[in-house]
């Protein structure tokens, strides 16, 4: 009889393997777009409406672009962590405040503290498709011409900060002069 | 408006599929006639409306119509026409909607042909297959819709994966897609059988052809694949073991065994529970495929953009599928019996070998590709298994079956004796071993591994040879035999073509990678490579530098090459266009690298003796399988099903 059972208890493990891969660790997943030119866009500041921000504009200097938005709740628990790499004062951070309502954008920055040099508003999420976003949050790491260098899906924190991050950052600092 | 009309048209194809299915395993149950009259109808309409809703997604690539997200992100206004179509199965969505409609295409199959089928049978399994496209077109619509719109227009497309732009590779999935969900029908048939508790010789005859045509499908898929690695990713390798190419590769080795175990149930009417299990295993392993490649479990050069939540749905269907298949098997099989025995020397022995081997070959190949995944879950950190691995225990089944394959294919049933195998064997076993020695000594680095590989590949073909001069002898003309016979035969040359290029391409190939200015000569395996120029060239969306390179042999030219590195304009992502001289018995390979400044490029050369062997044994294998398909036989109308060898054991619901 365990002749006739094997398989479905092989099939029982096998799922079970693959269930718990579904949640791990999808960052490990390289993005297409790393080594390549950052999307072109521009888009209306979140606190200046009336200013635009893209690409072309902050060509020149390597950059964080942190994708977030008021309904994502990991953008939440990464917040304080941004706040202190904006305190470290090594790179200028970027907001892209995705499919969200600009009112509650702004209320959460004022409320939270602002991490960010400027935010930019993408509410409908085109841009966001441009850049392969799949989820907030997701940083980006562009070096002086627009290059993509690393991407984390995932929210960030000072590990990878201090592990990920400024190894990379310090090469195209070092570079650059 | 047409975004629209191409989901409601998928829409209409669920529902009619839902009602096949009900009809379908309902009506056997309860046998009621008017329902089970439903099936085929519904059957038609659920491919015609499948049918339009790609047609229309189609179109909107035609049009470019950059409204649909999906046309926006896969396609360009210069992108051509041929690549417009081909864009529409480039990513995760429209590759499904390609999925259904095959599966429709079988449906439909299944649906009409085996006249001789009866109808409460051809019920059960019409409902399975109904079930199993429910479970793709559901999937399409909850969580990878190709039609949704996207608001405000795009103006401009963000253009086709360059490394898609290839003609191969745009007509590598719809076959791949063929084979793979041509393994479908054996899974249906398999679970009818069990709901009906019962595998007859019948059962086999109507499910070979089948299965043949999957196989052959996979074949000519993976072998596509395969070729397109080849000459496309530039590196003049044709094999990765990469995630992906063993999620194609895995169901090839099932099907491979299911057909011979088949044989054997259909003629002596063994092996039955052991089929059975097979037919399951071969559509589980496809299935299992398509979700290593879209949930991101794995990392694969090929993966297409991952998703969670697209990986739980794809991992609870098939759970549910293959469990449910699974748990019927555990239920039924023990009650299908096994008819007569046979001696350990004799054609059910060998088969049973091969099986065993194939088996285990995908078992290997299967723990290679989950053992990261595995790993990764235990917490014992990340790794990943390579080539070395897989290239060692690939050969560990592979080889002893293709040297039994050999005398396998002489052999008779029930019993073989031994006298006349060797009467029959000795000549292709002594030309085979010389030849063998020859080829390994003469390109001077000779191996007890480059011996035996070889020598197996020679004596494969030979073997099969020498089995046509045997029929012939007993005064039968070669086309006078059955062409499911003869079918087998050119398989089996196909893997002794297939072995042999494999082994002298790995053993015998010779690779540079150099630095060459224009005008630069090298030597490579007696032929003079020199690099003229390089010169810009400019395609309908891509830009390229072109090295021309002259080929010379003893000072005569044989050829020109022309190896390219584009850039597509709207991804700006660089390609290699590798210039092959292509050869029945060596290729010449050459590859450009990088502008490495001072007016000098790196240059990949390599020569690569019978590498097209590789892909002809494959072709060769279908072209056998083909044959196979067409013997009439398959498509005889036999009489009642009473009046056949009656196998069946256990009782019908």
């Amino acid at each position: 009889m365990i002749r006739f059972l094997a398989p479905i208890i092989i099939l029982a493990i096998l799922v079970s393997f693959f269930f718990v891969g579904l949640y791990k660790d999808p960052s490990i997943v390289p993005s297409p777009l790393i080594g390549k030119s950052a999307p072109a866009y521009e888009l209306p500041l979140l606190l200046k409406p009336g200013e635009t921000l893209g690409t072309e504009k902050l060509l020149g200097q390597v950059y964080l672009l942190n994708i977030w938005g008021t309904w994502c709740f990991a953008c939440r628990a990464e917040h304080d962590v941004l706040l202190e790499i904006e305190r470290q004062n090594i790179v200028p951070i970027y907001g892209f405040n995705w499919k969200d309502d600009p009112h509650l954008a702004r209320q959460w920055l004022a409320e939270l503290g602002n991490p960010y040099v400027a935010s930019m508003v993408d509410t409908v999420g085109r841009v966001g498709i441009d850049w392969g976003v799949y989820g907030a949050p997701e940083t980006f790491l562009v070096d002086q011409n627009g290059i993509i260098i690393h991407k984390l899906i995932a929210p960030m924190s000072m590990q990878i900060w201090h592990e990920d991050f400024l190894p990379l950052i310090r090469h195209l600092k070092a570079v650059q002069r | 408006m047409i975004p629209e009309l191409g989901l409601f048209a998928l829409v209409l194809a669920f529902c009619l599929a839902i009602i096949q299915s009900f009809a379908g395993l309902a009506g056997a149950y309860w046998r009621k006639a008017e329902w089970l009259a439903l099936v085929r109808p519904m059957a038609s309409g659920q491919f015609v409306f499948a049918a339009l809703s790609f047609g229309l997604l189609t179109w909107s690539f035609i049009v470019n119509d950059f409204s649909v997200e999906y046309v926006a992100f896969n396609s360009n206004t210069e992108l051509p026409l041929f690549y417009r179509v081909a864009a529409v199965w480039a990513a995760h969505e429209g590759s499904l909607l390609l999925w259904i409609l095959t599966l429709s295409v079988w449906t439909l199959g299944v649906a009409w042909a085996n006249k001789d089928m009866p109808d409460v049978f051809r019920a059960r399994i019409l409902g399975v297959m109904g079930l199993i496209n429910c479970g793709f077109m559901l999937f399409v619509m909850a969580t990878s819709n190709p039609f949704t719109r996207l608001l405000p227009a795009a103006l401009e497309g963000r253009d086709l994966n360059p490394l898609l732009q290839d003609p191969a590779l745009a007509i590598h999935p719809p076959i791949l897609y063929a084979g793979y969900v041509g393994l479908a029908v054996a899974f249906s048939f398999a679970v009818a059988a069990l709901i009906e508790g019962k595998v007859t010789s019948n059962w086999a005859r109507w499910l070979r052809p089948w299965t043949l045509l999957a196989w052959v499908f996979l074949t000519v898929g993976v072998a596509l694949g395969s070729w397109w690695a080849y000459y496309e990713l530039g590196w003049g390798g044709w094999w990765f073991w990469d995630p992906v190419e063993n999620a194609s590769f895995m169901p090839w080795l099932m099907a491979t065994a299911l057909i011979h175990s088949l044989a054997v149930t259909e003629k002596r009417g063994l092996f039955k529970s052991w089929t059975v299990l097979l037919a399951i295993s071969g559509f589980s392993l496809s299935l299992l495929g398509t979700f290593l490649v879209r949930s991101g479990v794995l990392i694969s050069v090929h993966a297409f953009a991952s998703d969670p939540a697209r990986g739980l749905f794809i991992l609870i269907f098939l759970g549910l599928c293959i469990g449910i298949a699974l748990g019927l098997y555990a239920w039924r099989a023990p009650a299908l019996g096994s008819g007569g025995g046979f001696k350990v020397l004799s054609r059910e022995s060998f088969l049973l070998f091969n099986n065993l081997m194939l088996v285990v070959a995908a078992g290997l190949i299967l723990i290679g590709t989950l053992y990261p995944l595995f790993i990764d879950a235990l917490e014992m950190g990340k790794i990943s298994v390579g080539p070395p691995y897989f290239n060692l225990v690939f050969l560990i089944p592979t080889l002893p079956m293709v040297l039994l394959l050999g005398v396998g294919m002489h052999s008779t049933w029930k019993r073989a004796r031994w006298e006349i195998l060797w009467l029959r064997l000795k000549m292709p076993l002594l030309i085979a071993g010389t030849l063998a020695l020859g080829i390994s000594f003469a390109w001077g680095r000779p191996s007890i591994l480059t011996f035996v590989a070889v020598f197996a590949g020679v004596w494969v073909i030979l073997s099969a040879l020498s089995e046509i001069r045997q029929r012939q002898k007993m005064g039968r003309n070669f086309f006078a035999l059955p062409r499911s016979i003869i079918g087998m035969l050119v398989a089996h040359i196909g893997v002794g073509l297939f072995v042999l290029g494999v082994t002298v391409t790995s053993v015998f190939s010779i690779e540079k990678d150099l630095a060459l200015r224009p005008g630069d000569v090298v030597e490579l395996a007696g032929y003079q490579i020199k690099l003229e120029s390089l010169r810009n060239i400019e395609g309908p969306n891509f830009d390229a530098v072109e090295g021309v390179v002259t080929i010379r042999r003893d000072g005569e030219v044989v050829t020109t090459l022309y190896p390219q590195k584009r850039v597509y304009r709207v991804q700006t992502s660089p390609m290699t266009e590798a210039g092959i001289d292509a050869g029945w018995t060596r290729d010449l390979f050459v590859a450009l690298g990088d502008d490495l400044g001072n007016g000098s490029w790196s240059l990949r050369i390599q020569f690569k003796p019978l590498v097209r062997f590789i892909w002809l044994g494959a072709l060769v294998m279908a072209f056998g399988g083909l044959l196979s398909i067409s013997d009439p036989r398959y498509r005889k109308k036999r009489k009642a099903e009473a009046q056949a060898p009656e196998l069946a054991a256990g009782a019908a619901p």
